[in-house]
């Protein structure tokens, strides 16, 4: 039987979307049977109009080319620079985007879950979401983590 | 490097193109043929080890020349 691996995708940020999309795709390619199940911010990873962004504010860690302090990053076009920057090094290092990830994971057959209560919360929409999704509450993800090999919450 | 049946250039690609590219091109091979995988990707060394022994497709050579390293990866059993 195939290995399963469950994974909470939380956040909807460009830094924050890699992990799930990277590690399910591989996971997938290594012939796990994986699910994602999106919630709160990690919603926007499943929009249609996927655009996540990368910000230094509050993220002193985030390398920056010449040091910029806090109260600069609020400026607006601050969070749109460091996101095209990003964007640039991840295309010049060869790293796949976010879009292609998720259509390799959507192609090797991982189950992207939309957590019920935190679309309503929002009030999304069905139609601001990809294709093929499911939705399901902690329990639907609860079942599937119970036999899962691997669990992980980003 | 031994014979191959086909080759799959994965060179400035990284993590986790090398593996996903790797998965696919598998993906459309017979049992006993042989993929050659060119990288760059330095992670990829210890990751297509890793990938073809989960998967069960054997490493059979692997080696580095200057920046770039070769994978003979043979197809298993389904």
């Amino acid at each position: 039987m195939a290995k399963k691996f469950a994974i909470i995708a939380s956040k909807g940020t460009l830094d924050g979307g890699y992990p799930p999309f990277i590690l399910a795709s591989t996971a997938a390619a290594l012939g796990y049977e994986v699910k994602i199940f999106f919630t709160f911010y990690g919603l926007q990873l499943l929009r249609k109009d996927l655009n996540p962004k990368v910000s230094p504010l509050g993220n002193p860690a985030m390398p920056m080319p010449i040091p910029v302090p806090s109260i600069i990053q609020v400026i607006p076009g601050l969070e749109w620079f460091a996101t095209w920057m990003m964007k640039r090094k991840l295309k010049q290092k060869g790293v796949a985007s976010i879009e292609e990830l998720r259509e390799i994971c959507i192609d090797s057959g991982v189950e992207l879950i939309a957590c019920q209560m935190t679309v309503d919360l929002f009030d999304f929409k069905q139609t601001d979401f990809i294709d093929g999704i499911t939705s399901g509450g902690a329990a639907t993800f609860l079942e599937f983590s119970s036999e899962a090999d691997t669990t992980l919450y980003i | 490097m031994a014979d191959f049946d086909i080759e799959l250039d994965a060179s400035g690609l990284n993590c986790p193109l090398p593996v996903l590219k790797a998965r696919k091109e598998l993906n459309g091979m017979k049992t006993g043929q042989k993929l050659r995988l060119i990288a760059t990707d330095t992670g990829a060394d210890k990751d297509i080890a890793a990938f073809a022994k989960m998967t069960s497709n054997p490493l059979l050579d692997f080696y580095i020349d200057g920046e770039k390293r070769y994978f003979l990866i043979e197809k298993g059993a389904n």
